[in-house]
């Protein structure tokens, strides 16, 4: 059987992914305009600008976590000696590459935000507020501009280069098949080494800290601990269904030979049992404030639950869980191109929703009548289609470099063989 | 449930298994079951067996389950015998859900774990028949069902010819223990061989 090794980037592709993006920068100038220089009070011109940073913010930290998503399914089951991923392994890598390039943008945007001098979306980055704010005095040690600076470059790092470390590690496979069983063997173990490396940083950023700072800092008053688990199981069911996207692209496309329906199928298990974990945290996370009904906890969900983001908080908790759950529990499903590749757009969707309703409540909040209101969302979804434009072209790029097959990894004839 | 008559053969590997188990549909013989004691991937598609269908039950059972939470807690607590816990609304939904939960899983498990029983006709005190007892340890026993039409001796060559070893002629009750042997529809008539077997 011949295969077709390498990805060639059509046309076509290149054509849309670059529209995309130039749709994005335009949005953005967009949304510059009509936030800035219109006529008001210095309060209304600062929400305004704190729209069109809001925005930048919620899209570029939503597909940095969910393409930073494919790096974790990559250690994850390098860690737990899978072989199953190993015929489609190669997408996941290049989506992951993705993550210097909107590193370097979230990156830009979040500390652009902390130390400009508008602090409606930090409220905590402003320093003769918190002298006289109790609670942002307490955080203090914490939510202060120089360790908010300091994680973040570290983290956006970390990510890059234990990615790049991990993708040069299955690159190097390409030329020089392992020949003896004690090579095969230590490559597995510098793999497992360096995959736990990469999920130690993970588990102290995306797991516990990160979303803490770059997200639930919004809200600063308020807190959860539950957040950054919360915003983990967001991203990462988002990120399968990127790569469920992907495979089924380049399968449909001819590319993939040795990946079928059997490892399509386990993809689908995954879009459905983390949708079903996003709920679980989701509901634990609001059962709990509900429950006990304390008016510093419940003022984060009255906007939401309650307020003027009703709307988006149900209408996304229908799409994340309800349709995943009803749609993607029969096993045809899973095996079903199509269906999989609808589910696999509406998941991305509606978790690019939830991190809308997270972001926006707090910067559109009026600072004189506390009355919230939900902006235009249509340049937030141009803006997010600049995002897929960035990520197709780097995807791309990615995948045409290499192999489409890590043929010589130990691992694969075990996911040529795979049978669910 | 009626004695049947049947050729059994047995195998040792899978590699001789699979291929046969091809050659024995090909051929037009009957396959009762291949009895292994371990599942083996993919021996349900080349036997040719449908999807079960447990999941279905299972679904049905779950939401059986669902409703019966909802429904009950919301007729005790909002018609029956309405409480205020700490100013919440009667009709106090995320209060009811991880009960709900529970009594989905509970609804579906059990009557899922009943219906396989049922349908591997399981249940206690009722004693299976093996074909073969090393079925449960290290052979893989393939079983054709005879009818009045089949020869025996061709297939028991025929099962020798594919590879199996220790082939049988047996009779064996199948199926649920609810049958009444006076109404039996014999599928074969040397009656003395099945009088003999019993």
């Amino acid at each position: 059987m011949s295969i077709k090794e390498k990805f060639v980037v059509s046309k076509r592709y290149n054509t849309i992914s670059i529209a995309l993006m130039l749709l994005g920068i335009v949005a953005i100038a967009g949304l510059y305009f009509t936030t800035h220089g219109g006529k008001g009070t210095p309060e209304e011109k600062a929400v305004a600008d704190a729209r069109f940073w809001a925005s930048l913010l919620q899209n570029s930290v939503y597909f940095l976590l969910v393409v930073n998503a494919s790096m974790f399914f990559i250690c994850a089951t390098t860690l737990a000696w899978g072989g199953w991923q190993m015929a489609f392994r190669r997408v996941p890598e290049a989506i992951s590459a993705v993550v210097p390039v909107i590193g370097v943008i979230a990156l830009a945007i979040l500390l652009a935000i902390a130390f400009g001098s508008n602090h409606t979306i930090f409220h905590w980055t402003d320093a003769k507020h918190v002298e006289h704010d109790k609670i942002l005095n307490f955080k203090k040690g914490f939510l202060n501009k120089n360790f908010f600076a300091v994680m973040t470059v570290l983290t956006v790092v970390g990510w890059s280069l234990l990615g790049w470390k991990m993708r040069k590690l299955s690159r190097s496979l390409d030329d020089k098949p392992l020949a003896t069983i004690a090579e095969r063997k230590k490559y597995i173990w510098n793999n497992t080494v360096w995959a736990a490396l990469y999920i130690v940083v993970f588990a102290l950023t995306v797991m516990s800290s990160i979303p803490w700072l770059w997200l639930m800092s919004i809200d600063a008053h308020w807190y959860s601990t539950m957040y950054s688990w919360y915003t983990f199981a967001s991203t990462f069911v988002a990120g399968m269904s990127l790569i469920a996207l992907f495979v089924v692209y380049l399968k449909n496309k001819g590319y993939l030979e040795y990946t079928n329906q059997e490892h399509v199928h386990d993809i689908g298990k995954f879009m459905f049992a983390f949708s079903v974990f996003w709920t679980y945290l989701w509901f634990s996370q609001f059962m709990l404030i509900w429950y006990a009904n304390i008016p510093e906890e419940t003022t984060y969900f009255k906007s939401r639950a309650y307020g003027p983001y009703s709307g988006v908080f149900w209408f996304m908790f229908i799409i994340n869980f309800i349709a995943p759950l009803l749609i993607l529990m029969r096993r045809g499903s899973k095996r079903n191109y199509t269906i999989l590749t609808f589910m696999a757009v509406l998941i991305i969707f509606g978790h690019w929703m939830d991190i809308y309703q997270m972001v926006f409540p707090g910067p559109m909040t009026d600072p004189k009548s506390e009355e919230t209101h939900v902006p235009m969302m249509l340049w937030d979804m141009a803006i997010a289609l600049g995002f897929v434009g960035l990520i197709m072209y780097v995807t791309g790029k990615a995948l045409s470099k290499a192999p489409l097959l890590a043929k010589n990894h130990p691992f694969v004839k075990e996911s040529v063989i795979h049978h669910t | 449930m009626s004695v049947k008559k049947f050729v059994t053969g047995c195998f040792y590997d899978e590699a001789v298994l699979f291929p046969a188990v091809k050659k024995t549909r090909r051929a037009g013989y009957k396959i009762h079951d291949v009895f292994t004691p371990f599942p083996i991937h993919g021996l349900d598609k080349a036997m040719g067996l449908r999807d079960t269908s447990l999941h279905t039950a299972g679904f049905i059972y779950g939401i059986t389950g669902t409703a019966t939470a909802v429904g009950f807690i919301t007729w005790a607590l909002t018609i029956d015998w309405k409480l205020n816990f700490g100013g919440k609304p009667f009709f106090a939904l995320p209060a009811w859900i991880p009960i709900t939960f529970e009594l989905t899983v509970l609804f579906a498990a059990v009557g899922m774990v009943l219906t396989f029983c049922y349908l591997c006709q399981l249940a206690p005190f009722v004693k299976k028949d093996h074909f073969n007892p090393r079925s449960t340890d290290d052979t893989f026993v393939m079983a054709l069902e005879c009818t009045d039409k089949t020869n025996e001796a061709e297939a028991m060559s025929f099962l020798q010819s594919i590879g199996a070893t220790n082939v049988q002629v047996q009779y064996k009750e199948t199926g649920w223990w609810l049958g009444r042997y006076d109404k039996d529809t014999k599928r074969f008539e040397k009656k003395a061989e099945v009088e003999a077997a019993h």
